[in-house]
């Protein structure tokens, strides 16, 4: 693990008493996809949302510990969420467009960083769903409501708002649980190009998208950080006897 | 069907029976009727308010209707006692005193004995052609008192006579712009009432609008819970607060203050009435927007900003957009209050039907004119059937309105901030 995007060090995330991440501390490397696999409730989205601040959003959340984005402490006072969040992109479990048109969807994120020129937002636009891989599917309909594609759509729409603003990092929340095989495998294939120019961390349920699509895997569960490394050995040879009960399905 | 399963034969011809479910069928016809009702009511007073502003359109039967009326033996003590006379076109308006033929009138009569015309005279509400020409209408009682009945009969048949002449005139004095109802030559210009009425209407949304949508922005997207639970109730609490407290407190308070400030002439005028009027509207304004900002789902707010937009961004570019249909009918709601609005009108705009562009002139608006001159006029005089066209006026334009945003505007801007 020589290039390091990532450094959490002994995070804890408190939801009023209640203690739902404890002192996780991993290191994420660049330009690889991660997996977070665990049990429902064991943190993962507690601790996705805790790289891009999103988890300040609700009321009574305490967070202790370090959070190190290329050395910089991203919970520290100085620095400004918003920038945080343009170089930190995240697709939610569901998919969630704007009720705007598809056109709108995608040039929101770059009209709000400053990008008013037509033809630079058009080539924006364009790159942006060809990377997504939905261009040739919707290129004739831009200007109908993003609302009226369909779920997998939609969610491959969410990818290419996200690519719009180029962040470093983007972070995924189960991005296919709510779509067909074909849909999910679009998807897996786009994740795969994508982490050549990104750090992509995804959570998923499902070990076969784990094993097939992520290059480092990291096992959750109760909150805790209980095993990361290569995918590889994750899945064949797990040190941790309940990554390998989880993963082989034999969970109680 | 009972608790020891005797036969596990439950789809047998008659355990799928089709069922009558008695209170179910009571209650969905109870609700359709007093549904059917409600809207039949509403139907029935733009009907009954339209009704009565007929004659002014009664162009070919004026001369008859006046000729009618003068035949009758009683008609001069006719205007003050409300609805004797045998004529079919008063026939709505009886308050109840003679014994009606057609019966499906009786409801609206009021009384029941068959009163002489010397019961009635108390009930004069000065009928005599007074010539104020300096639009006092709100003037109750300077009225000289009628020493015989003969005289002021002989008066109110030339009155009658002469107004009922003026049907087909009444019309053309519409588009001008003197409202002189009462005097020998009545003119019922609209005009001004409507420049009156748009003047005060825009000032008061202008105020209301962006201060109830800023107002509804802030509780929705930048208060803390805490905040929210404060201030929206009460905000929500002056929407019950009765116009007339406020015309009131713009009649004491306000027309003081502005005056001061800004130094103009008539204390109350549109602008005043505008202020009060706003008061009025952004309580509902706030209250239906911000539930329709409330309404928006979180995801939105997520998205954007986890794509980096500040909080601000996100209310202006997201949500603002996505309430934008609430916020449209939050609007004309608003404008439907102000439009409507009496009590504040009276109060706090002057009063005087002046024909000007200036904010700080007195106006007169429609339903403040209604509000202010129904009681004195005469029934079945052109003066009332030109109140109650006014009042059809009204009607008509919330309709239209209300109309034109529906099909016309809301479809364009859904379209424009959502997508096709
Ligand atoms: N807003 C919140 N307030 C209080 N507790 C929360 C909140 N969100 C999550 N939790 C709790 O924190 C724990 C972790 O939740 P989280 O959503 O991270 O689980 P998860 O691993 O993503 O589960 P799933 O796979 O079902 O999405 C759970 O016990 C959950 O009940
Ligand atoms: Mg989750």
């Amino acid at each position: 693990m020589k290039d390091i995007k990532i450094h959490v060090n002994d995070l804890s995330l408190y939801y009023g008493e209640k203690k739902a991440l404890k002192e996780i501390s991993m290191q994420i490397p660049a330009n690889k996809v991660t997996a977070l696999i665990g049990p429902s409730g064991c943190g993962k989205s507690t601790f996705l949302r805790c790289i891009n601040r999103m988890n300040d959003l609700i009321p009574d959340v305490k967070i202790t510990g370090e959070m190190l984005v290329e050395g910089v402490d991203i919970y520290d006072k100085n620095v400004d969420v918003v920038n945080i969040r343009k170089k930190i992109g995240m697709v939610f479990q569901k998919s969630n467009p704007f009720p705007k048109s598809i056109y709108e969807n995608i040039a929101y994120g770059p009209k709000i960083n400053g990008i008013k020129n037509k033809t630079e937002l058009d080539e924006i636009v364009e790159t942006s769903l060809r990377k997504a891989a939905i261009w040739d599917e919707i290129k004739d309909r831009l200007d109908d409501s993003a609302l009226g594609l369909s779920g997998g759509q939609q969610q491959r729409l969410c990818i290419a708002r996200t690519l719009a603003v180029s962040p470093d990092i983007i972070l995924m929340d189960e991005p296919a649980s709510a779509l067909d095989p074909i849909s999910t495998s679009k998807i897996e294939e786009l994740v795969h190009e994508l982490k050549e120019q990104y750090t992509i961390i995804i959570v998923t349920h499902n070990m076969q998208q784990a094993a097939r699509t992520s290059d480092y895997t990291a096992f959750f569960y109760l909150g805790e950080l209980i095993e990361m490394g290569k995918t590889n050995a994750i899945f064949t040879k797990p040190e941790q006897k309940q990554t390998e009960d989880y993963i082989t399905g034999r969970f109680g | 069907m009972n608790s020891e399963f005797p036969n596990k034969q439950n789809f047998t011809k008659e355990s799928l029976k089709k069922q009558f479910r008695l209170s179910e069928f009571l209650a969905e016809k109870i609700i359709s009727s007093v549904a059917f009702l409600s809207i039949a009511i509403i139907v029935l007073i733009f009907v009954f308010v339209f009704k009565e502003s007929l004659p002014i359109f009664n162009f070919g039967t004026s001369e008859k209707a006046k000729t009618e009326m003068e035949a009758a033996p009683d008609s001069g003590a006719k205007p003050e006692s409300y609805g004797s006379e045998p004529t079919e076109e008063l026939k709505p308006e009886t308050y109840g005193s003679e014994p009606v033929a057609n019966e499906e009138l009786k409801p609206e009569t009021y009384g029941s004995e068959p009163v002489t015309n010397e019961d009635l005279k108390p009930e004069t509400y000065g009928s005599e052609p007074v010539t104020n020409e300096d639009l006092k209408p709100e003037t109750y009682g300077d009225v000289k008192a009628e020493p015989t009945v003969a005289a002021s009969s002989d008066e109110m048949k030339e009155v009658v006579g002469s107004n009922n002449e003026g049907a087909d005139k009444t019309w053309s004095t519409f588009f001008t712009t003197e409202w002189v109802p009462v005097s020998e030559h009545p003119r019922f210009g609209l005009i001004a009432l409507l420049i009156g009425t748009l003047k005060v209407t825009i000032i008061a949304m202008l105020i209301a609008g962006p201060i109830a949508i800023l107002a509804a922005i802030y509780t929705s997207c930048f208060a803390s819970k805490r905040a929210k639970e404060i201030i929206k109730p009460i905000i929500e609490m002056l929407a019950a607060f009765p116009s007339v407290v406020i015309g009131f407190f713009a009649l004491m308070v306000l027309a003081t203050f502005f005056q001061d400030v800004f130094g103009y002439e008539s204390r109350l005028n549109a602008f005043i009435g505008g202020v009060a009027m706003a008061l009025a509207a952004i309580p509902i304004i706030y209250t239906i927007s911000e539930d329709a900002l409330s309404a928006i789902p979180k995801t939105f707010t997520e998205a954007s900003l986890a794509l980096g937009a500040s909080k601000w961004q996100t209310a202006f570019f997201v949500i603002l957009p996505a309430a934008t249909p609430g916020i449209f009918a939050a609007l004309l709601l608003g404008v439907g209050r102000v439009f409507g609005e009496t009590m504040i009108a009276l109060m706090a705009t002057g009063n005087a039907a002046l024909l000007s562009a200036n904010p700080f002139e007195s106006v007169r608006t429609f339903a403040a004119t209604i509000g202010s001159e129904m009681a004195e006029t005469v029934f079945g005089e052109t003066h009332y059937s030109v109140l109650f066209f006014i009042g059809s006026l009204l009607f008509i334009f919330s309709f239209a309105l209300n109309a034109v945003a529906e099909f016309y505007v809301k479809g364009k801007l859904i379209k424009k901030f959502q997508g096709k």
